[in-house]
């Protein structure tokens, strides 16, 4: 099956400034694709460039198998997208907007229709309100009303979450899993938060200095067995010496009097605590983190050093 | 293509800061004659006297056609600069608030984008003489009455007859919006390049104050330039208040006028369709 959206060895550079790197990957019917990286990483230059509004220094885009460069205007009508911040304007109402950039498809579309994805997004009792009074998670909604309103193959949604409180974040989860496992969307979403992410995506791709480090079904990739479980405990020398003859041994990753680290499912936890009591081990406190999850902070830390 | 241009003229006609240009110009006609209303005898007095020393003139000399031909001379130096306001914005205006991404990643061709704001802009611009004509020519007549023109120039003056001034306002207003679309195009051109609306409208004002100058200087320098200058044309109307109208003069004016529309609107498209958004 073609994919939805190909990107095949895209690089672009600003002056002296290499944004994005022979960057490839291909979003599939029915993915929710995650996009991460840090700030600067190169998602929003990638994903301007998947939509046209850039262009490639070299490489390929290609939407339901047309290359975007020869045929935007038809291929982008596959396309709904909301890019950094749901700008729009302020001095119309939201249902002002949503009918200027409905009337932009090709298609003829009703008003029930912008009725009905207002309502899906939520603010469809406020959609006379001018958009200058509305808050940021409304923006946020009026901007995927506006990206869907034509229904797209593909809905691209460049870091949704940004500048929203928490109770906005979730909802704003909410409602991407909805038009995920509700209503079949293929969504490709780019975020610098891997929890964000993992709890939304089925496939994932971290990039940094525009370049691809790590690709693949998130399951896959934040597979239990690989998290990482570090055990603080009580100054104990012989705490090695028992791990070594124990069924534990095989799963310790570094070992030291005050601070064991093993690479396990965190649903072990529970028996692993149980033996390090039974064996006369005093425990202060047990974290876990995945190795995913170890490996993105090490980019972050890297990121902070270089800037 | 005529989607975009009604989506172009529902989001002009949707800001109120369109409307400013509106009540600027309704405001300068209208303070215009005022004074001519309270003191406007004073002033034609004033004006008329080198010719009342050579010639015995008869009739109602402040009339309608006048104030009007007083508030053109005024305004039409001024309309570039509102023109600015809106076809400077066309492009800045939606990169500052960032809806030409939005806008961009729709289905929309790069080139009819800037014809259909280039057609908004000169829609306004239009509507904009439009309202000029109704409240200097319009309200003046109703004030002052109709009568003949009397054109004072520096070496020579013109009388118009009454009944043949109707025309030459209609062709010069017709001349107008030609030059203001040359103007509304320039601004268009900057408004590609920028990102904030505030340069290519400060952009453009300058660039008319800074060719108005330049045109206006008798040296030998300038000279040479200023057949080619925008703002030299730009004032081509007054040869429709001449006796006899040099119509050569005229055609040639708008000519480089619409040259320069295509030019710059070219250029805009050119420009526009290679240009990254990153705002």
């Amino acid at each position: 099956m073609v994919p939805v959206l190909e990107a095949k060895q895209l690089s672009k550079s600003f002056k002296n400034f290499q944004a994005v790197n022979d960057l490839s990957f291909s979003v599939e019917q029915g993915d929710v694709y995650g996009f991460l990286g840090q700030n600067g990483a190169g998602k929003s230059t990638t994903i301007r460039m998947v939509t046209g509004l850039i262009f490639a220094d070299s490489g390929t885009v290609y939407i339901k198998g047309g290359e975007l460069r020869n045929n935007s205007r038809h291929l982008l009508e596959h396309i709904g997208a909301i890019i950094e911040r749901p700008d729009m304007y302020n001095y119309l109402s939201g249902w002002e907007n949503l009918k200027i950039f409905a009337s932009l498809s090709h298609k003829k579309i009703p008003n029930s229709r912008l009725h009905e994805v207002l309502e899906l997004v939520g603010i469809e009792n406020r959609r006379k309100d001018k958009v200058k009074a509305y808050s940021q998670g409304m923006k946020q909604r009026l901007g995927i009303a506006i990206a869907m309103v034509h229904n797209p193959d593909l809905l691209i949604l460049d870091e949704p979450t940004n500048g929203l409180d928490p109770q906005g974040i979730a909802e704003m989860r909410k409602l991407i899993q909805h038009l995920s496992h509700d209503l079949g969307k293929t969504i490709l979403i780019s975020s610098h938060l891997l929890y964000e992410i993992e709890q939304i995506a089925n496939k994932m791709l971290i990039i940094h200095k525009g370049k691809k480090m790590v690709e693949g079904e998130v399951a896959h990739l934040l597979h239990p067995g690989d998290t990482l479980i570090q055990v603080t405990t009580l100054p104990n020398e012989s705490i090695t010496a028992k791990l070594v003859t124990s069924s534990w041994q095989e799963k310790v990753q570094q070992s030291s009097p005050i601070l064991t680290t093993f690479k396990m499912d965190p649903a072990q936890v529970p028996q692993l605590n149980a033996w390090l009591v039974n064996n006369g081990i005093q425990v202060l406190e047990i974290k876990t983190k995945h190795l995913l999850e170890e490996y993105f902070i090490s980019l972050t830390n890297d990121a902070a050093t270089t800037h | 293509m005529m989607q975009l241009l009604r989506i172009e003229l529902f989001k002009i006609f949707s800001r109120p800061r369109t409307y400013i240009s509106f009540a600027i110009i309704a405001a300068i006609s209208g303070v215009i004659q005022l004074a001519m209303l309270s003191d406007g005898g004073s002033f034609v007095n004033f004006a008329m006297q080198g010719v009342n020393e050579q010639f015995d003139i008869q009739g109602k000399i402040l009339n309608g056609y006048l104030v009007t031909y007083i508030t053109l001379q005024s305004l039409l130096i001024h309309i570039p600069l509102l023109v600015a306001l809106v076809a400077g914005d066309a492009f800045a205006g939606e990169a500052g608030m960032g809806t030409l991404r939005l806008l961009l990643t729709k289905p929309v061709s790069r080139t009819q984008l800037v014809l259909a704001k280039f057609l908004g802009s000169l829609v306004y611009t239009l509507l904009l003489l439009i309202w000029l004509a109704i409240v200097s020519l319009g309200v003046s007549l109703l004030l002052f009455g109709p009568g003949d023109l009397i054109n004072l120039k520096s070496d020579a003056f013109v009388l118009i007859m009454q009944n043949d001034i109707l025309w030459r306002y209609a062709a010069a207003f017709a001349f107008a919006g030609v030059a203001m679309m040359s103007v509304s195009s320039m601004a268009i051109l900057l408004s590609v390049f920028a990102d904030n609306a505030i340069g290519p409208i400060i952009s453009t004002m300058g660039i008319i104050i800074v060719l108005t100058i330049l045109s206006n200087l008798e040296l030998p320098l300038f000279t040479l330039i200023k057949p080619y200058l925008l703002t030299t044309h730009v004032i081509g109307w007054k040869g429709f208040f001449d006796d006899p109208v040099p119509y050569h003069a005229i055609a040639h004016s708008a000519l480089v006028l619409v040259i320069y529309t295509i030019v710059f609107v070219g250029a805009a498209i050119l420009f526009f369709k290679r240009k990254d958004i990153k705002s």
